[in-house]
């Protein structure tokens, strides 16, 4: 029988208990605990137990991965509270928007954090794949996450899109028209061969994206229902194989002989394993490749806890920072009320899209699909050509890397600039020969053209090499540096009518 | 492999496969009907086919825009005649200059009777059917295109 006096000592303990069972390990202040830490909890556990110095290295990764999970976390946050007051209709969206802006309490501010949100992770997760693939990072066991990276760039790209329709205004309503003709424009293809009647790919595409034949009412609810629920849910499940393959491939790439370029462990630093020797910490899962455990003593391992998660934090806050203080010095844009009949004047799409735009405005279809098309496919076809043996995991590592890097540049710059130039000046086929065949109109046209000059400068630099690696370092670093002068070309020099100028107050201002 | 394709299916392994298989295809046979799920049916846009007034109050050299639609409808010597303004392009709607029409987005270029000038767009602005209704008023119908240069004569 139990008495009075144990049920008060049990209540006593409840906090304790609770605690206890809760955490099921002491506080993380040995290595065996620090471990069980990590690999205890749902939310740790895609972190490795231990992680290699060498991945700790902020000059590596730049921290890049971590920002662009940030983002999305802050990005879904604020998301979820706009969605509280956004009202997916055309009669009430641009209205609702504005009371976000203008009554809300903090509205302004959640949205502002949204947009700026939305730059920051393009950016970051632009930058991450530089990263990645400037340090080699993507070979043998890690090319299938190199694929699934490029699925959230993809992803990503599509939720900024999807999202940019919501506030239905000026901007909004034209990029969504652009973009919904764009999906159309394979139909230039079908009607220069004559088969539209029949074949309509492009229209189909179209129609199915806006939910009717022109941006209305289905076609916000399609977009709000792609950004605020299917894309965020496919997104995060890519993130969740993105994340558990890194660990599952051996953690980051690093050289092999990493050990050794660290040199001996700082005194204090040497991994304790004394204070719990009854067990030691075993392999949990089969890794393949040179793992910190395979083969190797754990010296140049530290415990993810704290190390790893101090880096993680750290990063975090970084991006917070630097949201919060754009949020509080910038805000976030709002046009007129879309008008179906007035198109804006010049009308642009967000920075990260407007290359694409320049190559657009050459030809819908090249520009707007075939462009782009090319340049995925031949960043997925990377790591299954290039399986040479270079050192992974340091910047530029491989031999040669760093001169054709910056003769890529510079060709890929000069390039890009000469036929802007040379367009922009004396105009395009059509302008000289006014009644030239439609298909070659289409196919031959400054943005095919540039593309057709980056792949032949990849396989002069792959012949005179024999690297195929040096070949997609090439390839790679021209399209960076095609997207960087096309972008700035149509944020900087492109007024009304789609026409050259230097500065925007030269526009004619009517 | 080859062991797998040579070696007799085990009677169990039979009756699954057949069960797994029959179900996959009814299921992929179901989903490829779905599919049409997403192609619009219901298109809540305005009625392509409206009236734009009578002939008489529509004088000899006038260009009109019909309120909230994207169509010049011109009245010359010939008769009377719909050109639509929206870009062949990317679908921005031209605006109309002296002499021709000219796209805000992205430059493209196109004469007084719809063909391109210059730019990217590879099509000539579509020309739409004008007819008259019983009750004497003109009717655009943005649903029928007509070749260039069908004119119609009031």
């Amino acid at each position: 029988m139990a008495s009075f006096k144990t049920f008060i000592e049990d209540v006593k303990r409840v906090p304790s208990e609770f605690m206890e069972s809760l955490f099921r390990h002491g506080p993380p202040e040995t290595d065996r605990t620090r471990s069980e830490a990590v690999f205890h909890n749902l939310f740790l556990h895609i972190h490795p137990v231990r992680v290699h110095r060498w991945s700790l290295k902020s000059t590596l990764t730049l921290g890049l991965g971590v920002m662009s999970t940030a983002s999305f976390v802050i990005l879904t946050a604020t998301g979820i509270l706009l969605m509280l007051y956004y009202k997916p209709s055309t009669i009430l969206a641009y209205d609702s928007i504005k009371d976000i802006h203008f009554v809300v309490p903090t509205g302004r501010f959640m949205r502002n954090m949204h947009r700026w949100g939305a730059h920051l992770m393009v950016i970051a997760v632009l930058f991450h794949m530089a990263r990645v693939f400037f340090t080699a990072s993507y070979k043998s066991a890690r090319r299938f996450n190199w694929v699934i990276g490029l699925m959230l760039f993809i992803l990503t790209l599509m939720l900024s899109f999807t999202g940019y329709l919501l506030p239905w205004d000026q901007v909004a309503y034209w990029a969504i028209t652009i973009c919904a003709n764009i999906a159309q424009s394979p139909r230039e293809l079908t009607d220069a061969l004559h088969i539209t009647g029949f074949f309509d790919p492009g229209g189909l595409t179209k129609t199915i994206l806006l939910g009717g034949n022109e941006v209305g009412e289905d076609a916000l609810i399609r977009f709000n229902m792609l950004h605020c629920i299917l894309l965020p849910l496919v997104i995060s499940f890519f993130m969740g194989i993105h994340f558990w393959r890194i660990r599952k491939d051996g953690g980051l790439a690093r050289p092999e002989d990493a050990d050794d370029k660290l040199g001996p462990l700082p005194d204090g630093e040497k991994p304790d394993f004394t204070q719990a020797p009854q067990k030691t910490y075993g392999l949990m899962a089969f890794v393949r490749g040179s793992s910190p455990v395979v083969g190797k003593g754990p010296e140049h391992t530290v415990p993810a806890w704290p190390h790893l998660f101090y880096a993680e934090l750290a990063v975090f806050m970084i991006s917070f920072v630097i949201m919060l203080a754009l949020s509080l010095l910038m805000d976030a844009p709002l046009k007129e009320l879309a008008n179906p009949l007035v198109p804006e004047n010049p009308a642009k799409a967000p920075w990260y899209f407007l290359g694409l735009q320049e190559l657009v405005s050459h030809s819908a279809f090249m520009g707007g699909i075939g462009v782009p098309v090319i340049a995925l496919l031949g960043l997925f076809l990377i790591p299954y050509l290039d399986k040479e043996k270079t050192p992974e995991g340091i910047w530029f590592a491989g031999k040669g890397e760093k001169s054709v890097t910056v003769k890529s540049a510079v060709f890929g710059l000069t390039s890009v600039i000469l036929i802007e130039m040379f367009t922009i000046r004396f105009g395009w086929l059509r302008d000289w020969m006014p009644g030239i065949p439609q298909l070659i109109a289409i196919l031959v046209n400054p943005g095919s053209v540039l593309t057709l000059i980056y792949m032949l400068w990849s396989i002069r630099i792959f012949r005179q090499t024999g690297s195929m690696r040096l070949g997609a370092v090439a390839i790679f670093t021209c399209f960076l540096a095609g997207f960087l002068v096309l972008t700035v070309i149509a944020v900087q020099f492109r007024g009304p009518n789609w026409d050259f100028y230097w500065w925007p107050n030269l526009w004619p201002n009517h | 492999m080859s062991e797998m394709l040579t070696k007799p299916v085990k009677r169990r392994d039979f009756l699954g496969i057949v069960t797994i298989g029959t179900f996959a295809v009814a299921m992929a046979a179901a989903l490829a009907g779905i599919l049409r799920f997403f192609r619009p049916t219901v298109f809540s846009e305005l009625s392509k086919k409206y009236k734009i007034g009578k002939p008489g109050g529509f004088p000899l050299g006038e260009v009109r825009v019909p309120p909230g639609r994207s169509v010049y409808v011109f009245h010359d010597e010939s008769g009377f005649y719909a050109i639509s303004s929206r870009c062949t392009h990317l679908g921005c709607i031209v605006k109309r200059g002296h002499d021709e029409f000219l796209c805000p987005c992205h430059g493209s270029r196109f004469k007084l009777n719809g063909d391109v000038i210059s730019g990217a767009a590879t099509r000539a602005l579509d020309w739409y059917d004008v007819s008259m209704a019983p009750d004497g008023q003109l009717v655009v119908d943005e649903g029928k295109k007509v070749k260039k240069g069908t004119v119609f004569f009031a």
